[in-house]
């Protein structure tokens, strides 16, 4: 009847949703370590057997990114580009960006977007575009 | 000994998963919210908090994390400790350098922390363990710009 609180130490799988070519994936909340790293493996599994040309993962409902979670997202959008698609991260919250920057994790090489509505244009207008590499070579 | 200055609200929370890593986020959070901490320095705090608590895990093989509330005066402040009883860090000085890791990070944690906060220390021994200390302090807002008011 009554559902267990959202407690953190009860992970639930973050979903992939498919709109037409490109996955979304909405974070929310408190993403555990084990979480981020199931959803690297489901984003580049979905990417094989669906041939999406794009990934849109949306951070707004995040509160916060360390650098264990930056390293995730970076390495997500380095496994999606080799193979052929193109990631956009959207909707960082203003305190997580100067967060980010101080903790001296500014994910070069990573396209960003300010909402997920920019983020699928952005996809839309060029999905072959990919992100140059960086001078440092990414991550 | 006045009680209302040193309030005793001191949480231990153990540190042993992921999931623990998480509550300790939460717990910091929540702390830091009640104590006035505005939003960019609650972030601040909670991701410091999270790197530290990581470390913890990672290198320390798990040990705890404690939340003191500071009350000096009129200023606010948040204490945490994360102690553990691993193989203790040889060269601190290295270890604060951004980008140095053992671990397979990003080398980020320490260094990355100590520029979240005011204060970070490290007791550490070979073979001892370690304790990180941070403090971050409630920062009033800023007073008019002159030039502005």
């Amino acid at each position: 009847m009554t559902l267990p609180p959202p407690v953190p130490g009860n992970p639930v799988a973050v979903p992939v949703l498919a709109l037409g070519n490109i996955l979304l994936v909405t974070l929310q909340g408190d993403l555990h370590d084990g979480m981020a790293e199931q959803l690297q493996q489901d984003i580049t599994d979905r990417i094989a057997h669906s041939a999406a040309d794009g990934v849109v993962i949306d951070v707004s409902g995040v509160d916060i990114v360390d650098s264990f979670l930056g390293r995730v997202i970076a390495e997500i959008a380095a496994g999606v580009r080799l193979m052929a698609a193109r990631t956009v991260l959207c909707g960082m919250r203003p305190a997580v960006a100067i967060t980010l920057v101080e903790l001296g994790l500014t994910l070069p090489g990573l396209e960003t977007a300010l909402d997920a509505a920019r983020a699928l244009e952005l996809i839309a207008r060029d999905p072959a575009a990919v992100a140059p590499d960086t001078p440092e070579g990414g991550t | 000994m006045t009680p209302a200055s040193e309030p005793a609200t001191v949480t231990s929370l153990p540190i042993g998963s992921d999931a623990d890593l998480a509550w300790v986020r939460h717990q910091v959070r929540q702390f830091a919210a009640e104590l006035g901490f505005g939003l960019v320095q609650q972030t601040k705090i909670v991701t410091a908090a999270s790197e530290l608590a990581r470390n913890t895990l990672v290198h320390g093989g798990g040990g705890q994390a404690q939340i003191h509330p500071l009350h000096h005066g009129p200023a606010r402040g948040l204490r945490l400790l994360f102690t553990d009883t691993g193989p203790g860090i040889r060269d601190v000085e290295l270890a604060m350098t951004d980008g140095y890791t053992t671990g397979g990070g990003l080398g980020l944690g320490l260094s990355g922390a100590k520029r979240l906060v005011d204060e970070l220390s490290v007791e550490t021994e070979p073979g001892q363990g370690t304790v990180v200390t941070v403090v971050a302090w409630v920062t009033r807002a800023p007073a008019v710009r002159p030039g502005l008011g």
